[in-house]
């Protein structure tokens, strides 16, 4: 299988801290990829690289053969990447509508009706209609974590990183994100940065454990589950919490 | 969004202002002449404050390159008015680009220093220019080379229609602008640039071509006000002609189209009303501008935005 997305020996240090070091991952198209790891792994800074929000110290990115990684973000999202941020960052004083209609107008460009069309079905898909109208800071919490999802679902990406969807979200919210995930998939790339272990255990085909900036483990979710380094490092305290 | 209703609205403005050109006195009608030249000015200014976020302390070399773009080639190559105005025009247009391109690789407070700086240097050369500008003492354009597609503009009917025209033509291409998907990445670049960026937005293309933008328009003010009233002086590149658009713009209301205008025209009449009623009138000007802010921090029409008219751009 060709990757879609390969990273080879990348690293990021802040200072002398290792965020993230050396580390090789190949992600296929239409693959549900999850990145778990415990707090400080790594993921946030590991998931920055690919979309171009902070800049490796060394190593590379693939995007479908190509190498990205000098491009700059924009570039890279035209390519067919989309980041929804782990910190909610949204158009706080701008409507709902507005939000995901600039997410997807970048792609449809000037063809109003197709605009509305996809912005009126994205919010669907969410569970975001009938709150077009309102500012984006006026949403719940939950809701603002949903409307990130919808910005990033607008771009119809080739791979979609997600960093801690259901963080505050409630359980038929996490109900309705799972249901989402697995529409999306076979089409779309996702890769999941999550700390639920029910939502990971669900919907990933392949799970990737950081752990100090390492790659730690990687395999099928039953695999994961039974490795006796990933209980130690990070499952264990998941499971007792 | 009701474009009918918003199109409306902006027609009207112009239909009143083209009424009076018939019925003020005398000495309005030189003031809002004026008026309608700085107000295209802030209409420039808007454009990078008000719709894009980026604040500019500069704006006085823009507004200083149309007019000296315009005046040098009249005075020193006889260049007749039209061409002179595309001269001034261009002036803007390229001095933007390069202090774009420059000024763009900071943000925030530094970009404000960085604009500040690249004026004052642009000031300090017309002074040292001054063979040719005569500096602080200015040029007159002579009556007699104020004709333009064979209309005299010292003729104060024909220069307040005039000035209408230009006033007009930014107006309604800023709102038509705002409305434009182009627009609404401007906007959104000034609500939250890195998401933008992230949404696969240049956010540097854009913002460089909402500098060019703003200082194209703002060279095109300066050189109308050159033409119109006959003369271009190095008071017009310093540093408080790069303050007053900002401050017609946040008592307009920055971000909608409208709000310059309301704003310009507001600040005169209130040091015109107050500089007849007291020596002290700059103090009481400073109080009404601080009531304003206080009790209307969105501007005038920012104001009428909030609590009447969600839509109004
Ligand atoms: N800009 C930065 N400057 C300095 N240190 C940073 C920076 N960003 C991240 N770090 C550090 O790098 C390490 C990895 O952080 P990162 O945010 O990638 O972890 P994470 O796995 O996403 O954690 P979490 O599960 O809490 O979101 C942490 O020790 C963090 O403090
Ligand atoms: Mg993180």
């Amino acid at each position: 299988m060709s990757a879609l997305l390969s990273t080879r020996a990348l690293s990021r240090s802040f200072g002398g801290l290792r965020a993230v070091h050396e580390v090789d991952l190949d992600l296929g198209p239409g693959e549900v990829r999850a990145l778990i790891g415990p707090n400080g792994a790594g993921k946030t800074t590991f998931v920055s690289m690919l979309i171009g929000r902070v800049a490796p110290s060394s190593g590379r990115v693939l995007f479908d053969g190509q190498d990205i990684t000098r491009r700059p973000a924009h570039a890279r999202v035209r390519l067919g990447l989309a980041y929804t941020f782990q910190i909610t960052s949204v158009f706080a004083r701008l409507p709902v509508a507005e939000n995901v209609a600039l997410a997807a107008r970048r792609r449809l460009g000037r063809d109003r009706a197709a605009v509305a069309a996809e912005v009126a079905r994205t919010l669907g898909r969410v569970g975001l209609t009938g709150r077009e109208k309102i500012a984006a800071a006026d949403l719940s919490y939950g809701h603002q974590r949903l409307l990130e999802l919808a910005m990033g679902l607008a771009q119809a990406p080739r791979l979609l990183i997600l960093d801690e969807p259901t963080q505050g979200l409630s359980e038929p919210e996490i109900e309705t994100f799972k249901a989402l995930v697995r529409t999306l998939a076979g089409e779309t790339a996702i890769l999941l940065i999550e700390h639920n272990m029910g939502v990971v255990m669900e919907l990933a085909d392949r799970i990737t454990v950081l752990d100090a900036g390492v790659v730690l483990a990687e395999g099928a979710p039953a695999a994961i589950r039974a490795d006796a380094r990933v209980q130690a490092a990070y499952l264990g305290t998941a499971a007792d919490a | 969004m009701r474009g009918g209703r918003l199109i409306g609205l902006h027609l009207g403005l112009v239909a009143v202002l083209f009424a009076l050109n018939f019925v003020l006195p005398a000495y309005s009608h030189g003031t809002v002449a004026r008026v309608m030249v700085l107000a295209t000015y802030a209409m420039g200014y808007n454009i990078l404050f008000g719709y894009t976020g980026l604040l500019s302390l500069g704006h006085a070399m823009f507004f200083a390159a149309g007019m000296y773009g315009l005046a040098m080639p009249m005075t020193h190559l006889g260049l007749g008015a039209g061409p002179a105005l595309l001269t001034g025009i261009g002036s803007a247009a390229v001095l933007s680009l390069g202090v774009g391109l420059l000024a763009l690789r900071t943000r925030g407070v530094a970009f404000m220093i960085v604009t500040l700086m690249f004026s004052q240097a642009a000031w300090l050369t017309i002074l040292l220019a001054g063979r040719w500008t005569r500096g602080d003492e200015g040029v007159v354009i002579p009556q007699a080379d104020r004709m333009l597609l064979g209309l005299d503009l010292s003729d104060p009917s024909t220069r307040y229609l005039a000035a209408l025209a230009l006033f007009s033509a930014v107006l309604f291409g800023t709102l038509w602008l705002v409305r434009q998907p182009i627009g609404r990445v401007l906007v959104a670049i000034r609500e939250n640039e890195d998401r933008a960026e992230l949404l696969g937005y240049d956010t540097f293309r854009h913002k460089l071509g909402a500098v060019v933008l703003s200082g194209t328009v703002s060279g095109a003010a300066g050189a109308a006000y050159g033409l119109f009233f006959g003369y271009a002086g190095a008071s017009f590149a310093e540093t408080h002609y790069s303050i007053f658009p900002l401050l017609w713009v946040l008592l307009g209301g920055a971000g909608t189209v409208i709000g310059p205008f309301l704003g310009t025209l507001f600040m005169f009449y209130l040091i015109d009303l107050t500089s007849g009623l007291t020596p002290a009138y700059m103090l009481v000007a400073g109080v009404a501008l601080v009531l304003l802010t206080l009790f209307a921090p969105q501007g005038l029409a920012g104001e009428i935005r909030r609590r009447w008219w969600r839509g109004l751009p």
